[in-house]
């Protein structure tokens, strides 16, 4: 166990060297866009999309609602930076540098026993992308979006940016003027694929910024599970994450999208999330953030078909000097649709945890349903846990079940437990993990078991 | 030789004393029974013993097994052989039976400088308790406790008992919420794990569970004190007479 945990702090004390950081210049502007847009050998209608959200972050304020962003300075920020030239067809393929490290996080050991299909990124490219042959058969498309969006404009054109309109927010316009890198995924209707596929993303080099963008198409009746995992080694630099994913789920499809997201503590993680589900269609987000020291991430769905239906559940760890504002939003459109929120959050050490949802039914929406729960788990007298709901409700048939709660570790239970012998911090963590347990039951065991360990992790030379 | 001495023992909660100046020992293979009217101290004492951190020693000492574990933390207490079943053991959510049994397991076996055993072996040895307790072996695939009537509590207690193996176990209220099966079933757990190289310290305020334990000494409380002690017969005495008078 001791060594298995070591092997995690590896992920935020171990980096590369980074020589191709000296072609890469930290800040923004418009020939770095036409940089980006031009190495990717893109179409035009891509660079214009670009130029225009680039256009649009020069006029937006940063949103003032939420954590301060004051300190984040992106001039320091490194917006584009190749590790490697094109992408590698095989493992063996990948530098030696950089396989090593998705090695230790475990990859390609996971695409050959348990998963559908996976890819790889590396800063600001995708380093590796496989799908089993049996699922490209089947017209399944699991690609990097660089190559999809020239390799199939048909399907990536229509969608890119629809779903997360760069006018959303001054970090939605960045990530539409400098995204790279993500994951393009097609499921064609009727395709049912029970495996997970999984995309990790690693930031590697100082003061980097990473803006994957995941577009995801469920067509009809299919059925998808996708998994996302993220890591960056700390400098005491900021680095940025400003990650983008659109999700279709067309009509009767079931889709899964799950996420650890383990950003070193020194990262900002500023990250857009949506899906738009049509009828008798059902979103699952499922998400995990431990690492940051700021996150700001509300994982949307749209509920655009009658009878669409979404889940939110998702477990926010904040420690010392971490802020985890993270929560849900779904908006009602139509008729019979319903979403179940389930949030739970820990805070230690002064750090804190901000459940921010909104729920807003519009005046078509009849009979909708909606259940939101969250609890919160505060571990000492230092940490600060704050709720903020917000419900617009705009149909009087609306069903709203709203339940929050906020408490400490039981001192009866951590007695009892350490009454069999388990040191307080180890047995503080069973309870944690206790918590978190109706959330990460719905993860992949091995992703379940990541959870645990980044929990036992954070409540080590915890509780004095 | 004595497995516990309790001298001078005063215990206080927030500003309140509730145990004052206890003096008893325990010998190595004795079974020792506290009874005592509700609220007379019983369930504080077990607590205590067991390092619960609500309790605040005012004086006196605790001496296990020749060293003072007055200040030990309760795992410390747990590694140095000592041993609690609850009166109302806890329901933990999200924890499940056999992760929690292992770890605790290892964690007491490696505290006592004991070689690890691997999962398999354990698996063995729960599987065999289990049988032995009259469970169903998908048990351990439950949540501690979560959802268990009242006896499959006590019962989760003795599997926890066996496998802790201490050299001294303190049973509090353990014969309670049980009907005649299971108070059958845990009356053998007992019998099971007693033997004269280990101690009980029954906590009880019924007679029932000792027809499987036979006591050595009785112990009598009533409003944080000791009030009263003898042999067995005091604890017939006592239910024919009740604690009137005791206090």
């Amino acid at each position: 166990m001791e060594e298995e945990i070591k092997t995690h702090d590896s992920l935020w004390d171990d980096y590369n060297e980074a020589g191709y950081m000296d072609q890469a210049a930290s800040g923004l502007n418009e020939s770095l866009v036409r940089r980006i847009s031009k190495e990717k050998d893109e179409p035009t209608w891509m660079l214009d999309q670009r130029l225009a959200a680039l256009k649009l972050f020069y006029q937006l304020e940063l949103p003032t609602w939420g954590p301060d962003l004051s300190r984040l300075d992106l001039d320091k920020i490194t917006y584009y930076a190749k590790a490697m030239e094109g992408q590698a067809q095989r493992w063996e393929d990948v530098p030696t540098d950089i396989k090593n490290t998705f090695d230790k996080l475990g990859i390609p050991k996971a695409e050959q026993e348990v998963l559908a299909g996976v890819g790889a990124q590396y800063e600001s490219t995708v380093v590796y992308h496989s799908l089993k042959a049996e699922f490209k058969r089947q017209g399944v498309i699991f690609e990097d979006l660089d190559v999809a969006v020239k390799k199939y404009p048909e399907l990536v054109r229509p969608y890119f940016m629809k779903a997360m309109p760069t006018s959303l927010h001054k970090f939605a316009a960045l990530h539409g003027a400098v995204w790279s890198g993500g994951t393009f995924l097609y499921i064609p209707a009727g395709v049912r694929i029970k495996q997970p596929l999984q995309a990790y993303f690693r930031m590697n080099a100082k003061g980097m910024g990473q803006f994957e963008h995941t577009l995801i198409i469920i067509e009809s009746g299919a059925e998808a599970h996708y998994i996302e995992g993220c890591s960056a080694p700390r400098y005491g630099v900021d680095s940025l994450h400003a990650g983008g994913v659109e999700i279709y789920v067309k009509d009767n499809a079931r889709f899964r999208y799950s996420s650890v997201e383990s950003w070193s503590k020194d990262a900002y993680n500023l990250n857009t999330k949506r899906a738009i589900v049509e009828q008798q269609a059902h979103m699952e987000w499922v998400g995990g953030n431990f690492g940051s020291n700021t996150t700001m991430l509300y994982p949307c769905s749209i509920l655009v078909g009658e009878g669409a239906s979404a889940d939110h559940l998702g477990v926010a760890f904040a420690n010392q000097g971490q802020v985890q504002d993270t929560g849900a939003k779904v908006i009602h459109a139509a008729k019979n649709t319903s979403s179940n929120i389930v949030m739970k959050s820990i805070s230690k050490g002064g750090g804190r945890s901000i459940y921010r949802g909104l729920v807003e039914i519009a005046p078509q929406a009849d009979q909708a349903m909606v259940s939101v729960k969250c609890d919160a788990l505060i571990l000492d007298e230092f940490s600060v846990s704050d709720t903020v709901p917000v419900m617009k409700i705009n149909n009087a048939t609306a069903t709203i079940a709203h339940e929050a709660s906020a408490g400490q570790i039981n001192a009866e239970d951590l007695f009892y437990l350490r009454s069999r012998g388990l040191k307080e911090a180890e047995a503080a963590a069973m309870l944690v993990n206790g918590f978190i347990e109706p959330i990460t039951k719905e993860l992949p065991l091995e992703y379940s078991v990541e959870m645990n360990r980044m929990v036992e992790l954070e409540m080590e030379n915890s509780v004095g | 030789m004595n497995i516990l001495e309790v001298k001078n023992l005063s215990v206080s909660a927030g500003d309140q004393e509730i145990l004052h100046d206890l003096n008893f020992t325990i010998a190595t293979g004795e079974s020792v029974v506290v009874m005592g009217p509700n609220g007379s101290g019983k369930s504080t004492l077990a607590k205590v013993l067991m390092g619960h951190p609500d309790y605040l020693l005012t004086s006196g000492q605790i001496i296990f097994q020749g060293q003072d574990i007055s200040a030990a933390k309760p795992e410390e207490r747990a590694a140095a052989g000592l041993f609690l079943a609850f009166q109302e053991p806890r329901e933990i959510n999200g924890l499940e039976l056999f992760p929690f049994l292992f770890d605790a397991y290892k964690a007491v076996r490696s505290a006592r400088g004991q070689e690890a055993e691997s999962v398999f072996a354990f698996k063995e040895k729960l599987d065999g308790e289990l049988a032995s307790l009259q469970v169903k072996a998908d048990w351990s695939e439950r949540q501690v406790n979560k959802d268990f009537s009242g006896g499959e509590k006590k019962k989760a207690e003795l599997l926890q008992l066996a496998l802790a193996a201490p050299s001294l176990a303190i049973l509090d209220e353990i014969d309670s919420g049980l009907d005649v099966d299971a108070l059958t079933s845990a009356g053998q757990a007992l019998k099971r794990f007693k033997n004269n190289t280990n101690s009980l310290l029954v906590v009880t305020h019924y007679q029932r569970v000792l027809q499987y334990i036979k006591p050595d000494r009785v112990l009598v409380m009533s409003k944080g004190r000791i009030v009263a002690s003898g042999g067995p017969d005091l604890a017939a005495r006592l239910e024919a007479e009740g604690f009137v008078g005791l206090d």
